[in-house]
């Protein structure tokens, strides 16, 4: 059996073996139903019998927890409920699309770095160390400014400044990858480099970048909120958990509930992605018994 | 170590040069005439190209840079669009209230994160080490800016013990300082204390197990002995460098903290040059940054070289 053959083989059982190493952390199980529970009420958000995240009730301004108002009403007399249901489709859409622009465009240039070596390498290693010399925060707020503010360009600007994370994660993956049996045999039976990269790269590269994709949406979820609630993300009146943070700051005295329950979704959430991170790290790690 | 430290600087600077670039190139993207900006309600065409010509902007984009690059290196870094000040006057009042925001949150960091990650790997697999896990997770996964309402919320509205906004220079008055900078520098420093306990336990955890850790016990030295005087020595020197590159991200998280506080410090005008399209402060300070971060982990790796004598002969 030739090299290339007894990877094809091992791959399936190392990811079966990964998913049994997964489902015996608790704390990971945890992470994940964390992360299910608010993924369901964000998709279900049009279907459940709660008010609209826009209405304003004039008689509910500022209104304590109640049963017409569970967690609330905000400045305005919106249900704060409502809100933070609609508020997880902003934050977890802004989580995912930020880390998939993310991937799609650093794990092919890691690749490519790694894969090609030389110039390409040195061009594409600079970048992303000069990406990688700015803080992340700071890196997001500047694309925001020069992009302007809205959801869409906020998960560009987290995108884009966690590029760089993903370029290393695949550039490393795929200089370890082309010091095994399996990549010089089908390099000697004469693949492309295209077939190369397709069945013997990528799927070698999947287990770490879906770890780091993991961690990586719970800091850009708290990166979108920290984008809104400095107004350069999800704009009035849609509803976002750092937007309704952002406006729960000027009414502590009189309301205090409008600041708790955003601040505790994204806690919540992100833990959830942090807690899954790490048990998806620990499974997929070989070393891990 | 000065050719270590001359190589590493010469190893930088393209670095810088890229970085610079891309603030460059992020502001010549821009849609819009940033004269029309400036001018204001003046829309004289000869007022215009008069600022044209003033600002270089009928120059070539390349010989743009080049004036722009030949002039932030000898720290001029242009005028603010709001103020007219030059934006390295700005940026230098406000670095040493960030700085002081930024040390005192570092200061927190490792006076909780290093001992709760001492006491996590001396106390591996026991619910103290499951406990420490815990917080720093939370600690990881808290947003520090709701963390900062949370604490206002508690501490300045319902307890009146700390002021919850504002800002006193140390040289004013040294103890009020203290006072209103003492939340805002837990609420920074609470994320990187978790990231501080991750690596001091797993550092620690190395140590541990090391033949020289061994030794000491087998001589009889008493546990506290061995864990202070060998093994935390030993483990602190990746930590050390840990809490350099986190001084970077500090300055980051400054921008939150900064505005959650009403501190007038970096963060602060940041925000406020990105809401006025001010975009040669947001400039300015992305380059300042990046420079400070760049310098930052020089200083870790002669730190770190300085305390790991088998790293002095490494290139």
């Amino acid at each position: 059996m030739s090299a290339a053959v007894a990877e094809a083989v091992a791959a399936p059982r190392r990811r079966s073996r990964a998913w049994a190493k997964l489902r015996r952390r608790p704390a990971a199980l945890l992470g994940a139903a964390l992360v299910l529970c608010f993924v369901a009420l964000a998709a279900l958000a049009p279907l459940l019998p709660i008010a609209s995240p826009i209405a304003t009730d004039w008689g509910a301004v500022r209104a304590a927890p109640s049963a017409a108002h569970p967690l609330g009403a905000d400045e305005l007399g919106r249900d704060i409920l409502s809100r933070m249901i609609w508020g997880a489709q902003a934050s977890l859409l802004a989580g995912v699309a930020s880390v998939a622009i993310a991937v799609a465009l650093g794990a092919p240039l890691g690749v490519l770095a790694g894969y090609r070596g030389g110039w390409t390498d040195a061009v594409i290693s600079r970048f992303t160390e000069a990406l990688l010399a700015v803080p992340f925060l700071i890196l997001a707020i500047a694309f925001a400014a020069f992009l302007g503010p809205s959801l869409t360009n906020a998960m560009i600007a987290i995108g884009l400044s966690s590029m760089p994370f993903f370029i290393r994660i695949a550039r490393a993956q795929t200089q370890s990858v082309m010091t095994e049996d399996y990549f010089e045999s089908a390099r000697a039976i004469g693949l492309g480099h295209g077939a190369i990269i397709a069945r013997y790269v990528a799927p070698n590269i999947l287990a770490p970048i879906l770890v780091q994709a993991t961690l990586t949406v719970a800091t850009a979820i708290i990166a979108e909120a920290s984008l809104s609630f400095l107004g350069l993300g999800q704009q009035p009146p849609s509803p976002s958990w750092g937007s309704m943070l952002n406006t729960a700051k000027n009414f502590l005295h009189q309301a205090p509930w409008m600041a708790l329950w955003p601040g505790l979704a994204i806690f919540l959430v992100v833990l959830g992605f942090n807690l899954l991170g790490d048990g998806l790290r620990d499974a997929l790690d070989p070393r891990e018994t | 170590m000065l050719a270590f430290i001359a190589r590493r600087l010469m190893i930088a600077a393209p670095t810088v040069v890229l970085i610079s670039m891309l603030v460059f190139g992020l502001q010549k993207l821009l849609p819009g005439d940033p004269v029309l900006a400036m001018a204001g309600e003046d829309r004289d065409p000869a007022v215009l190209e008069a600022l044209r010509e003033q600002y270089r902007l009928n120059d070539p984009v390349a010989v743009q840079y080049a004036t722009w690059i030949a002039g932030a290196a000898q720290g001029d870094l242009g005028v603010s669009l709001r103020t007219r000040q030059p934006v390295a006057d700005l940026i230098a009042a406000k670095a040493p209230v960030t700085l002081q925001l930024a040390a005192m949150a570092l200061g927190f960091a490792l006076l909780i994160g290093v001992p709760m990650g001492v006491l996590s790997a001396v106390k591996q697999n026991t619910w103290a080490d499951y406990l420490a896990n815990a917080v720093a997770l939370s600690g990881l996964s808290v947003p520090n800016f709701w963390l900062g309402i949370m604490l206002i919320l508690l501490v300045s509205v319902n307890l009146g013990w700390l002021p919850a906004s504002g800002y006193v220079s140390p040289s004013e008055d040294f103890a009020r300082s203290m006072q209103t900078m003492l939340m805002p520098a837990f609420v920074l420093g609470t994320g990187l204390a978790a990231t501080l306990m991750r690596h001091t336990r797993s550092a620690m955890l190395g140590v541990l197990r090391a033949d020289y850790v061994r030794t000491a016990r087998a001589k009889g030295l008493s546990e506290r002995r061995v864990i202070l005087k060998h093994a935390l020595r030993n483990a602190l020197v990746p930590v050390i460098t840990v809490s350099a590159l986190i001084f970077g991200e500090l300055l980051g998280g400054a921008v939150l903290t900064e505005q959650i506080f009403t501190i007038p410090g970096f963060g602060k005008l940041v925000v406020d040059a990105v809401f006025t399209r001010d975009y040669a402060v947001v400039q300015g300070i992305v380059l300042c940054t990046a420079v400070a971060f760049i310098l930052l982990n020089l200083a870790a790796d002669v730190a770190q070289r300085a305390l790991n004598p088998r790293l002095r002969d490494a290139p």
